[in-house]
């Protein structure tokens, strides 16, 4: 039976329970899920588009497997997201601010971090809660630090998570695609190209 | 073993802070002669650290890491202690184990290390202070060596509990009275590098780390030893310059005044036969590598 429990914007409270816990379910090759509901992948590229078009500080938090060059596919990769945020960036209107911030490793970094530059697994509320983001999208950041970092993210903050994932997928993201690879980067910022236009950014939306 | 293994994604690179962008452009990794003389001319794999002013642990760790061999394939295993308010800090894999549980930690690490990569050299380094090494974790510590496992420990011996606000420890010397040892120190300080010694350390030295040369020679000795051979231990005087009262600038004399040679911290070394005979081999080969490196900038010049 499927679960009543949906994965939504936060904040949800100071520790919110593992999605996995309460019967949300990773999707099967070929799907994806919205909030915890299993989709198809195709309409998850059109949520996840319309989201970071909508936002007034979509972000792409790229971490240590694509940040660093460590085989010819990562470095592969590191150019499609490039693609991906210069793609946002066309098409995104005046007043929002797209943002590319590395999460370089997972030390904790206590007790400094430079929320400007870089977002910490251990504590990503503070990059997201200093730069204003209210969509972001996880790549390239192992399961495990994906996790928590989706999990405080839901806990503390209202930003909208995407996990581009190059397993199986994370319970925890608002929204989850599975087995990322170039190919599917691309697609996501062709169907960020395609949408542009059509989508009120939230920006307007409060000033109407 | 070089940069090879951590170059940045180029397409970005620019977006990577500059603290990594620096570890790339100018740490030593895959250096051969790396030691301390690199410190302030390259990129050092310890970033802040949130220590002490003046902390003799940070100089400590800033040797270590500049005089590792091998840093890239190097995993460092700490404990509960001074030292692991820096590890988070450091740009070397590394592992924090539970109290006193820093040598089986090790022991399981280097194992599987063998198993996972068999034609590769990782080496494997204990760091932690003595209430892990002598007190809370003596049983692990000793274990690993009578298991002769092949890993270097480390243990920064500031004679207490500092962080915790000066509880006394095996290494604390007979009478010393600290904030939380009121009544002084009944027993005499615990004897590790003889004990070392006869549970089968091939490699033991205890020293202060106020000669930066002197921690480069014994940290590559013991690693390389430890890596051929066997345990190997090195216990390093990292004075706690708060709980014995002394000023931030005070810790290097303090370091001094211990390892005169009629002081608790003389300069003692343990080294077993074949440990003689693999550091002979080494410092020929080191040898003839410097006389190459001198004909080939030679013939340069020319």
């Amino acid at each position: 039976m499927m679960s009543a429990y949906r994965v939504l914007p936060g904040p949800e409270h100071f520790l919110p329970p593992a999605a996995a816990s309460m019967g949300i379910r990773l999707p099967n090759p070929g799907e994806a899920h919205i909030n915890g509901v299993i989709v198809p992948e195709d309409q998850a590229y059109e949520e996840a588009a319309r989201q970071f078009l909508m936002a007034k500080v979509p972000t792409i938090f790229p971490g240590p497997l694509v940040l660093w060059a460590w085989n010819e596919k990562a470095a592969k990769k590191a150019t499609a997201i490039r693609h991906l945020f210069e793609t946002l960036k066309e098409c995104v209107q005046p007043g929002q601010k797209p943002m590319l911030i590395p999460m370089p490793d997972y030390r904790p970094k206590y007790p400094k971090i430079n929320p400007e530059i870089e977002i910490n697994p251990n504590h990503p509320n503070l990059t997201i809660w200093h730069n204003k983001i209210d969509c972001c999208m996880f790549i390239g950041v192992h399961c495990h630090q994906a996790n928590l970092s989706l999990k405080i993210i839901r806990g503390g903050t209202s930003c909208y998570t995407i996990a581009m994932c190059a397993q199986a997928g994370h319970e925890d993201a608002m929204l989850s695609f599975r087995d990322a690879s170039v190919e599917k980067i691309m697609k996501l910022a062709e169907t960020v190209k395609r949408l542009k236009g059509t989508v009120q950014p939230r920006l307007s939306a409060a000033k109407n | 073993m070089s940069k090879e293994r951590i170059k940045i994604s180029e397409a970005l690179y620019d977006i990577m802070p500059s603290d990594y962008q620096d570890l790339v452009k100018s740490a030593t990794y895959g250096k051969d002669d790396r030691g301390w003389k690199d410190i302030g001319t390259s990129k050092e794999l310890i970033e802040q650290h949130s220590l002490c002013a003046g902390c003799p642990e940070s100089m400590a760790f800033r040797y270590i890491m500049a005089s590792l061999p091998n840093p890239e394939d190097t995993v460092m295993v700490g404990s509960t202690g001074c030292t692991s308010l820096v590890f988070p800090m450091v740009a070397v894999h590394n592992i924090h184990s539970l109290f006193g549980n820093q040598n089986a930690i090790a022991s399981g690490l280097k194992r599987a290390l063998s198993v996972r990569f068999p034609g590769r050299i990782k080496d494997v380094v204990v760091l932690a202070g003595d209430g892990a090494t002598v007190d809370i974790g003596l049983d692990m510590t000793l274990q690993a060596w009578f298991r002769q496992e092949k890993f270097t420990t480390i243990c920064f011996d500031n004679e207490l509990y500092a962080n915790t606000g000066g509880q006394e420890s095996g290494f604390m010397q007979k009478g010393f009275v600290a904030k939380m040892a009121p009544l002084g120190k009944q027993f005499e300080k615990v004897r590790l590098p003889e004990i070392a010694r006869e549970s089968g350390c091939h490699y033991v030295v205890q020293c202060t780390v106020s000669k930066p040369s002197l921690i480069e020679k014994v940290i590559r000795n013991a690693v390389h030893v430890a890596r051929e051979i066997g345990p190997t231990y090195l216990q390093l005087y990292t004075p706690c310059i708060l709980e014995i009262g002394k000023n931030s600038m005070e810790g290097l004399q303090e370091m001094r005044d211990s390892e005169k040679p009629t002081e608790r911290f003389a300069y003692k070394e343990f080294i077993s036969e074949p440990a003689k005979q693999l550091l002979a081999e080494l410092a020929a080969k080191e040898k003839e590598r410097k006389a190459a490196a001198k004909q080939l900038a030679g013939q340069a010049q020319a």
